[in-house]
C-alpha cells in the first residue's frame, strides 16, 4: 500500500482525527459528547502555559526526567557497526515510558473535574503508572486486566493493589489486552458522568492517538537535544518496539521530517509470522475498525478480530495506533518484526553486556539492533528506545530459559 | 394475526418501517421491537426463532450481526454473539437469514444491528447491495456516530436503506439535531448510560426523554434497555412509540440450551412464550 507523501509528516491528525484514512471516532453515541469535550479540554490545555508548566514540573521532580541518553559501548563493540545509544526511559518512576502519558492524562482529567480514573493494561506497566499517579493525586482508580495477564504479570498486580487501585480481571473474550480494553470501554459507557478513561497507548478514538503521542513525544524531543549535544548531529537511525506503539511514536515524531533519519518500528512476531501466532498487525494484518479507530488489525476473512500472540504481554494486542498505520502506508517508517526467541536472546545479551535488564517489549527492539547495527558504518549513530525495565519479566524469562540457577 | 393481512394494504410507496409504525399507531398502541442474535446458537434455530416472532407479537425485528468485540454490549449479548460465532455464523449467513424470512413475510421490518468492522471488511457497497436484495429495511451500527456518516450512513441512505441512530441521555439538546440528521425509520433511545442489559432504575423519565427527542423530530421514538418482561414492557410503552427487548430474549435462548450449548426442542418455544407475554404487556397500554 502506498499513500502519497505529505509535505510534513508531523501535522496529523486532521480536524476529524484522521491520519490519512486511519484514526477517526468509531464509538457509541453515549461516549461521543464526552470525547468531544475531551478534545476541547485537551486543545485548551495544550496551549495553556500553566498546564505545560505543571506537566514539566511533575515530569522533572516526580517522574525523573529527562531520562539519560546512554552510549552502549560494549554492545556497540560486540556488534562492530553503528554507535548505539539507549534512551533510558526504563529509569522513569514506575519503570517504563507509560508514566509520561499517564501524567498528562491525569492532569487533564482533573482539569475536567473527573474523579474516577479507569485504565486497561496488558503487561501491567500502564496500570501501575495509572495507579501510581492516581495515588499521588488521591483519585479513585480501576484497572481492567485480562485474567490471563493477571496470572502472568503477578508482580505488577500486587504493585497496583498496593497503590490502592481496584483490579478487575477480565474473563470475556480471550481474557487478554483487547478484552480489557472492551471492558474499560463498557465501564466508561456506564459511568460517563465522573469517569475519565486513561488509555495506555497511542490508539483509540480521536483525540487519544494524537494526545498520547504528544505526551510521549518528550522522549524524542529529549533524545534529539541529547544526541545533538553529544555528537553534534542527528542520528542515522531510530529503533523502537511496537505494540500499540506509544513509545515508538513518542521517539519518532520529532524526527519524522528529518528524512535522513531512518526509522524502524519492531512488531512482535511471536512464534514467527508464518505460524499465525504473532502480534504483528502491520506485517500480518489489514485495515479495519476496532476500539474507536481505523487501523491495521489481525482478523479473519469475516472481519472478526483474532487473537495476538507474543511472549511480551505489552505487545500482545491485535491492533496498532493509527498514526503507525499511516506511517507504514506512506513508507516513512519501516516496520519489521522480532520473534519471541530473538527477544529472549536480546534480553540476555543486553543484561550481560551492559548490566541493563530490559523489559521483554524493548528486547524486541534490541533484537533487531543486532541485525541492523552491524550493517552500518562505525561512525553511524543509532538510538534505541529502552522503554521499560525487565524486573516484571524475570519469571517469564526464567520459565522459558529453564530456571535461574 | 389479522393485522398481518391488513398491513398488506399499506402504502407501497412508504417503507416497511413507516407502514408498520402507521399500522401500530392505528391500533393505538406501542410497537414491540425484538432483538435476536443471528446464528445463535446455530443458523437453523435462529431462523426458526425469527420466523416465529411476528406470530408471537413482534412488530419489528432486529437481528444482531455477531462481532468478537462488542464494546457497548453487556454480558448477555456478548455471550449470544460468541455462541453464534462458535456456531460458524458470518455476515453472509446473517443476510441469508433475512432472505429466507422474506420468502414468507413481506411486512415485518428487519433491522440489522451490530458493529462496523464486519461490514467494512465485507465491503460497504457489496454489503448494501446484498442487504437490499435480502430484504433488509434498516441498519443500526453502534460504533458509527454522526461524525462518521461518510462511512456507511450516507451510502446506506442513498441505496434506500434506513439508518437508525441511537440517542442517549448524554445526547444533549445541542447535539440532538446532529444525531437526528441522516436518521431515518425511527430513533432508538437508549434509556440509560450503560451497556445493553443494564436495568432502568426509574421508568418515569422515559416519557420526558421521549418528549425531548420528539421536540426535534417527527420520527417514531423507540426505547430500549432494561425491558425484561410484560410489566417493564408496559411501563416503557406508556412513554414511547415502541419498546425494544434484546438481552432478555437472548437470555431465554441461553437458558433453553443443553449442556453442550446446543438448541433443544424448547428453544424456539421459549422465545415465543416471552415475546407473546411482552406483546401482551405492550398492548395493555392504549395510546
Amino acid at each position: 500500500m502506498n499513500a502519497p507523501a505529505p509535505n510534513s509528516f508531523r501535522n496529523g491528525p486532521d480536524e476529524t482525527g484522521h491520519f490519512g484514512i486511519f484514526g477517526g471516532r468509531f464509538v457509541a453515541e453515549t461516549l461521543m459528547p464526552l470525547i468531544l469535550s475531551l478534545e476541547k479540554a485537551y486543545n485548551e490545555a495544550k496551549v495553556d502555559p500553566a498546564f505545560q508548566e505543571e506537566m514539566r514540573s511533575y515530569l522533572t521532580h516526580y517522574v525523573g526526567r529527562p531520562s539519560p541518553l546512554y552510549f552502549a559501548e560494549r554492545l556497540t563493540q560486540h556488534l562492530g557497526g553503528a554507535k548505539i545509544y539507549l534512551k533510558r526511559d526504563e529509569l522513569n518512576h514506575t519503570g517504563a515510558h507509560k508514566i509520561n502519558n499517564v501524567m498528562g492524562q491525569i492532569l487533564l482529567a482533573m482539569r475536567m473535574g473527573k474523579t474516577r480514573i479507569i485504565a486497561e493494561t496488558g503487561a501491567g506497566q500502564h496500570g501501575v503508572a495509572t495507579a501510581t499517579v492516581c495515588a499521588r493525586f488521591g483519585l479513585k482508580c480501576v484497572v481492567y486486566m485480562g485474567a490471563v495477564d493477571v496470572e502472568r504479570q503477578k508482580p505488577n498486580v500486587f504493585r497496583m493493589k498496593m497503590l490502592g487501585a481496584e483490579i478487575v480481571p477480565v474473563t470475556s473474550g480471550a481474557h487478554t489486552l483487547k478484552d480489557a480494553m472492551n471492558e474499560a470501554l463498557r465501564d466508561w459507557v456506564s459511568n460517563v458522568h465522573d469517569t475519565f478513561y486513561c488509555i495506555g497507548t497511542a490508539a483509540g478514538p480521536h483525540p487519544y492517538p494524537g494526545m498520547v503521542r504528544d505526551f510521549q513525544a518528550i522522549i524524542g524531543h529529549e533524545a534529539r537535544a541529547q544526541i545533538l549535544e553529544r555528537e553534534g548531529r542527528l542520528p542515522d537511525a531510530l529503533v523502537a518496539c511496537i505494540g500499540g506503539g506509544s513509545n515508538a511514536i513518542g521517539l519518532f515524531h520529532p524526527f519524522l521530517d528529518d528524512k535522513d533519519v531512518a526509522l524502524y518500528g519492531v512488531e512482535a512476531a511471536g512464534h514467527g509470522l508464518e505460524s499465525g501466532a504473532h502480534a504483528a498487525s502491520l506485517t500480518g494484518g489489514r485495515p479495519g475498525v476496532l476500539h474507536g479507530n481505523r487501523t491495521y488489525l489481525l482478523m479473519d476473512e469475516d472481519g472478526q478480530i483474532t487473537e495476538a500472540h507474543s511472549i511480551s504481554a505489552g505487545l500482545d494486542y491485535p491492533g496498532i495506533g493509527p498514526e503507525h498505520s499511516w506511517l507504514h502506508d506512506t513508507g516513512r517508517v519501516k516496520y519489521i518484526s522480532a520473534t519471541d526467541k530473538e527477544a529472549l536472546a536480546a534480553f540476555q545479551l543486553l543484561s550481560q553486556l551492559e548490566g541493563i535488564i530490559p523489559a521483554l517489549e524493548p528486547a524486541h527492539a534490541i533484537a533487531k539492533v543486532l541485525d541492523l547495527a552491524p550493517t552500518m558504518p562505525r561512525d553511524a549513530l543509532m538510538i534505541v528506545n529502552l522503554c521499560g525495565r525487565g524486573d516484571k519479566d524475570i519469571f517469564t524469562v526464567a520459565e522459558h530459559l529453564g530456571g535461574m540457577d | 394475526m389479522p393485522f398481518e393481512e391488513a398491513h398488506r394494504f399499506g402504502d407501497l410507496m412508504k417503507s416497511r418501517i413507516e407502514n408498520r409504525f402507521e399500522h401500530v399507531r392505528a391500533q393505538k398502541r406501542a410497537a414491540l421491537v425484538t432483538f435476536i442474535m443471528g446464528g445463535d446458537p446455530d443458523l437453523e434455530t435462529s431462523f426458526q426463532i425469527i420466523q416465529h416472532l411476528p406470530k408471537a407479537g413482534a412488530d419489528l425485528i432486529e437481528i444482531g450481526m455477531p462481532f468478537t468485540d462488542p464494546m457497548a454490549d453487556g454480558p448477555a449479548i456478548q455471550a449470544a454473539g460468541l455462541r453464534a460465532l462458535a456456531g460458524g455464523q458470518t455476515l453472509k449467513k446473517t443476510l441469508s437469514l433475512v432472505e429466507r424470512f422474506r420468502k414468507d413475510n413481506q411486512d415485518t421490518p428487519i433491522i440489522l444491528m451490530g458493529y462496523f468492522n464486519p461490514i467494512y471488511i465485507y465491503g460497504v457497497e457489496a454489503f448494501l447491495k446484498d442487504a437490499l436484495h435480502a430484504g433488509v429495511d434498516g441498519l443500526i451500527v453502534v460504533d458509527l456516530p454522526p461524525e462518521e456518516d461518510d462511512e456507511l450512513c450516507k451510502p446506506a441512505l442513498a441505496a434506500g436503506l434506513n439508518f437508525i441512530r441511537l440517542a442517549t441521555p448524554t445526547t444533549d439538546d445541542k447535539r440532538l439535531p446532529k444525531v437526528l440528521t441522516n436518521t431515518s425509520g425511527f430513533v432508538y433511545y437508549v434509556s440509560v448510560t450503560g451497556i445493553t442489559g443494564s436495568a432502568i432504575a426509574d421508568h418515569s423519565h422515559v416519557a420526558d426523554s421521549v418528549a425531548r427527542i420528539k421536540a426535534h423530530t417527527d420520527l417514531p421514538v423507540v426505547v430500549g434497555f432494561g425491558v425484561k418482561d410484560a410489566a417493564t414492557a408496559e411501563k416503557v410503552a406508556r412513554g414511547a412509540d415502541g419498546v425494544v427487548v434484546g438481552s432478555a430474549l437472548v437470555e431465554v435462548v441461553r437458558a433453553s440450551l443443553d449442556q453442550n450449548g446446543k438448541a433443544t426442542d424448547k428453544t424456539v418455544a421459549a422465545v415465543e412464550t416471552l415475546v407473546a407475554s411482552l406483546a401482551e404487556g405492550v398492548r395493555r397500554v392504549t395510546k
